[in-house]
């Protein structure tokens, strides 16, 4: 299939393939009911293999699954579950009771029903997960999301009339966009952004959008479907629900089995693999496996079923997925007050307490966006290089490349005794190895802005200046008077920081923005004006002296571990 | 040529313990034995003998590492730390995804510069350290990887002596392979997911075999050794901890199990650089005799230079590091020894 490489007017990419009915993701929702069917038998039979096909163990996980849900029933009903809920989960009691006790079975044991029961169960949420993707709401929704977006920045910017702002002018794409078009045509592509915020989402969606992919798997928060038209939407643009209330067996064993096959089905697919929005402000480091785990999974059985194909050991055309790793950089946080507060009530305990007046309340997404683009910020996506699932580079043809440069066959890492073959362990520990490439990719990917670098180097002259006295809470509540820090050495340490920072892009280590080169003054300036944007209080500001201070530690902190593992603290 | 691939196994490095490596590994299948000097490989193959030690009929020497690396998937590179990472990168270009690799080289490998050498006393953090695992991770695709590591006494290998080994991996499949291609009856081999854990503490040993050489060498008793293991067995404890391994490696067969062995045993070099050292020989004369490498004299200086950057008391690797590296007596040593405040027992669990 040819690439088309045209930018349309609006500066985006045309869609690598044209027509919506070819997309891997219309092709999977076309052929539901047969999927569900495949992925309750994959999940049962995983979960079998799993119980050591022990009657006795699927009876207890039964009876687990059982109490758990009708728990969460109990504590914790959204608008969303669905109405039968409570008849199913009050069925599956009366069916376990009702036979132990008839059949003379004490309860506890395992019965001839168990078998029906478990199917019903993982037929239940094989059903649930999946969404439908609509090829009309799509349109919508991509019409909708570029327009509006347009609109909403140039009326923010006072411009109603003109149309002198596009919203890539807001929000950047850097990397190698061409290479990740023609991988998405030669395999399945995993994206896995960095996540800072509720805004991501809608970010990477317009992202994937702008670069001409079509759209990708993405496992959204049950809670989000709360809200009708909300849920609408996800569902037809090809989300899928997961529920993290549900913490049974049966559940995440169904939920992983999906990820799995739809990754071997080629459906691009999203996910952050932080797991939840980076709490301190630092960029991911340890990372949530279980989806990845399916990555890796699926490239096995691809390669499996490439050599079975074969009759022989070569599974050279088996489909590749690819990694791409995205971090996204912004000058501020949305919930930064809230995410920041959380994990230092987290990680510093009885350390941490609040000596002042609580954060005001949330805001809403509208208003933020009135803001931000009023504000002139900017957001980067910086897309990382792809890499194949054991962190190799890959060429624009798919190909994994050693370090040396020679193309490798990553199919044999799979090869045990001569043949591709099953093992969990291994498989396990290549997801590890997968987790730390990519926390290594969004090293070398985060692309610094002027607002990361001053929050860095104030708040690291503040620590270095009170290191003696005070721990990282008492830094934090540091009287205002002693936050200043004179203009002069400020400038100094921040560009000395800014040029280390020049050296280790130079060497691929760190990607900079394109305003932290030039003029120290100007960059300070720019950094602190996109640092305060958003929040009331600003993290770092100019007192009337024409020193810095901060109104906010706990703010300046949160961006300021933004730069935290480059080890760019000894330079203070 | 896939029956040839199952069952040859690769030996790379025709020192001692490869050899007994190697010798093992006949008993279950056929073995290429690598070196990289011709003429090393010519007199293996008309003497059939290496290092003292009689080869199995179904060892074969080579010098040619394409097929070498053709005919074997399970290897075992045997190989002095100095040049492990060299040997790799001669290798990287013939090894492929589908190698398994378990080393027995116990050695650290610190980061310099061409020609830039570790000062003396110089701090040194986990991050300028690679093992010899690491290193195949870096030089080469190869993801499975293990390393074999206990207390084998190459002469007591070759002699046909029961001994006993770890294979430690986080691949269970590499621990596996490498049971199953070591059995022996007379080779009891365990396993272990913790890779760093036994690296360290196979290497860290190094240190207190020097230190048992000189008490040795002094003529010293059991009491003294007896204090020496146990003493040093904290101190490598809680320097393993720093860089970031698990204790528990340091009290099975390749920390503790190790540890007694070499710090009981005139065969081990290590001992023996410390025997001779008490008999009043110096240092440079010493390794000018001896044929093989004796890690632990470079260990030592790597230690000393983890205790600094670390801040973890070690008097046992300072008294040697003064006595290696500053020319301080073995008297002044031991005193120093005697009178550091040791005042807690067992102060690392």
């Amino acid at each position: 299939m040819a690439l088309i490489h045209q930018q349309n007017k609006q500066g985006l990419y045309n869609l690598v393939i044209p027509d919506i009915e070819q997309w891997p993701i219309y092709l999977l929702s076309k052929d539901r009911a047969p999927f569900i069917e495949e992925l309750v038998s994959n999940s049962m039979a995983h979960i079998r293999e799993l119980l050591g096909d022990s009657k006795q163990k699927l009876h207890d996980e039964i009876a687990r699954a059982l109490y758990m849900e009708r728990i969460r029933m109990k504590t914790e009903h959204w608008r969303v579950d669905p109405p039968d809920e409570r008849s199913f989960w009050r069925k599956v009691n009366e069916t376990i009771a009702h036979i132990s006790t008839q059949k003379g079975i004490p309860i506890g044991q395992p019965t001839d029903e168990d078998a029906r029961i478990f199917h019903e169960i993982v037929a239940r949420y094989a059903n649930e997960i999946p969404g439908i993707f609509s090829p009309n709401t799509y349109r919508f929704a991509s019409r909708v999301v570029t327009f509006g977006f347009a609109r909403l920045l140039n009326t923010a910017s006072g411009m109603f009339f003109k149309n002198e702002f596009r919203l890539g002018d807001r929000l950047k794409i850097t990397g190698n966009i061409e290479k990740i078009r023609e991988l998405a045509l030669k395999g399945t592509l995993i994206m896995t952004p960095t996540h800072s915020s509720n805004l991501d989402s809608l970010v990477m969606g317009w992202a994937i959008d702008a670069i001409g992919l079509p759209p990708f798997l993405y496992g959204a928060g049950l809670n989000l479907f709360n809200s009708r038209i909300f849920g609408f939407f996800m569902e037809r643009l090809g989300a899928y629900k997961v529920d993290r209330r549900k913490k049974n067996l049966f559940y995440l064993e169904t939920l992983k089995m999906y990820s799995r096959m739809v990754i071997e089905r080629g459906c691009h697919s999203l996910f952050f693999p932080g797991g939840t929005r980076s709490r301190n402000g630092a960029l991911e480091n340890q990372l949530k496996l279980g989806l990845l785990g399916s990555a890796v999974e699926a490239q096995r059985l691809n390669f499996m079923r490439g050599t079975t194909e074969t009759m022989g050991f070569d599974a050279s055309h088996a489909k590749k997925i690819y990694v791409v790793p995205v971090v996204l950089n912004y000058h501020f946080v949305l919930e930064a007050a809230s995410l920041i507060e959380e994990f230092l009530k987290r990680s510093g305990k009885e350390k941490y307490y609040i000596d002042r007046e609580e954060f005001p309340g949330t805001r809403l997404l509208t208003t933020f966006l009135w803001k931000f683009f009023a504000a002139k910020s900017e957001v980067i996506l910086s897309f990382g290089e792809p890499m194949d699932i054991f962190g190799h580079p890959v060429d624009e043809h798919g190909n994994s490349i050693d370090q040396h440069g020679n193309c490798i066959d990553i199919s044999r890492y799979f090869v045990s005794r001569g043949m591709i073959t099953k093992d969990r362990q291994r498989d396990e520990e290549y997801t590890r190895l997968l987790g730390n490439k990519l926390v290594e990719s969004f090293m070398r990917t985060n692309t610094v802005l002027s607002s990361h670098l001053v929050a860095f180097t104030a708040f690291e002259i503040l620590a270095r200046k009170h290191s003696r006295r005070l721990d990282l809470y008492g830094l934090l509540r540091l009287p205002e008077e002693d936050r200043t820090i004179p203009y002069t050495q400020y400038a100094k340490v921040t560009e000395h920081v800014r040029d280390a920072l020049r050296q280790m892009a130079d060497h691929g280590k760190v990607q900079l923005a394109n305003h932290m080169y030039g003029d120290i003054n100007r960059l300070i300036k720019h950094g602190l004006s996109n640092l305060g944007v958003y929040h009331t209080q600003q993290p770092l500001a100019f007192d009337p002296d024409g020193n810095i201070t901060s109104q906010d530690m706990n703010l300046l902190y949160f961006y300021h571990n933004r730069l935290t593992g480059y080890n760019l603290e000894q330079l203070i | 040529m896939q029956n040839a691939q199952e069952f040859t196994y690769g030996v790379i490095g025709a020192g001692s313990f490869g050899t007994a490596v190697a010798n093992i590994l006949a008993e279950n299948g056929k073995v290429l034995l690598f070196t990289r000097r011709p003429e090393a490989c010519r007199e293996m193959l008309t003497q059939r003998t290496n290092r003292g030690q009689q080869l199995h009929p179904n060892i074969t020497p080579t010098i040619d590492i394409p097929d070498f690396c053709n005919q074997c998937r399970l290897i075992f590179p045997v190989v002095p730390s100095a040049g492990f990472r060299e040997v790799m990168q001669q290798f990287s270009g013939c090894l492929q995804p589908h190698h398994i690799l378990i080393h027995g080289t116990k050695g650290l490998n610190l980061h310099l510069l061409p020609n830039e050498e570790m000062h003396p006393g110089q701090p040194v953090s986990r991050q300028q350290i690679s093992t010899m695992t690491e290193i195949i991770l870096q030089e080469t695709v190869v993801l499975r990887v293990g390393c074999l590591s206990g207390p084998n006494l190459a002469k007591e290998i070759a002699q046909g002596q029961p001994a006993a080994t770890v294979i430690a991996s986080r691949f269970t499949e590499v621990i596996e392979q490498g049971r199953e291609a070591l059995k022996s009856p007379r080779f009891k081999v365990y396993g272990s997911n913790d890779v760093t854990g036994v690296e360290f503490a196979g290497v860290l040993k190094n240190v207190m075999a020097i230190a048992s050489g000189i008490l040795s060498g002094l003529g010293l008793g059991e009491n003294a050794k007896a204090m020496l293991i146990s003493r040093g067995l904290g101190e490598m404890v809680k320097i393993g901890r720093a860089l970031g391994a698990d204790s528990s490696a340091f009290f099975g067969i390749a920390g503790i199990g190790d540890l007694i062995a070499t710090c009981s045993s005139s065969l081990s070099r290590n001992f023996s650089v410390g025997f001779r050292l008490a008999k009043g020989e110096l240092l440079p004369d010493i390794l000018a005799n001896m044929n093989e490498v004796v890690e632990g004299i470079n260990t030592v200086k790597l230690a000393k230079g983890v205790s600094l950057y670390y801040h973890i008391e070690t008097p046992i690797v300072e008294a040697l590091y003064q006595t290696l590296y500053n020319n301080q007596t073995i008297a002044e040593s031991l005193e120093y020894l005697m009178n550091y405040s040791f005042d807690k027992d067992a102060d690392f669990l």
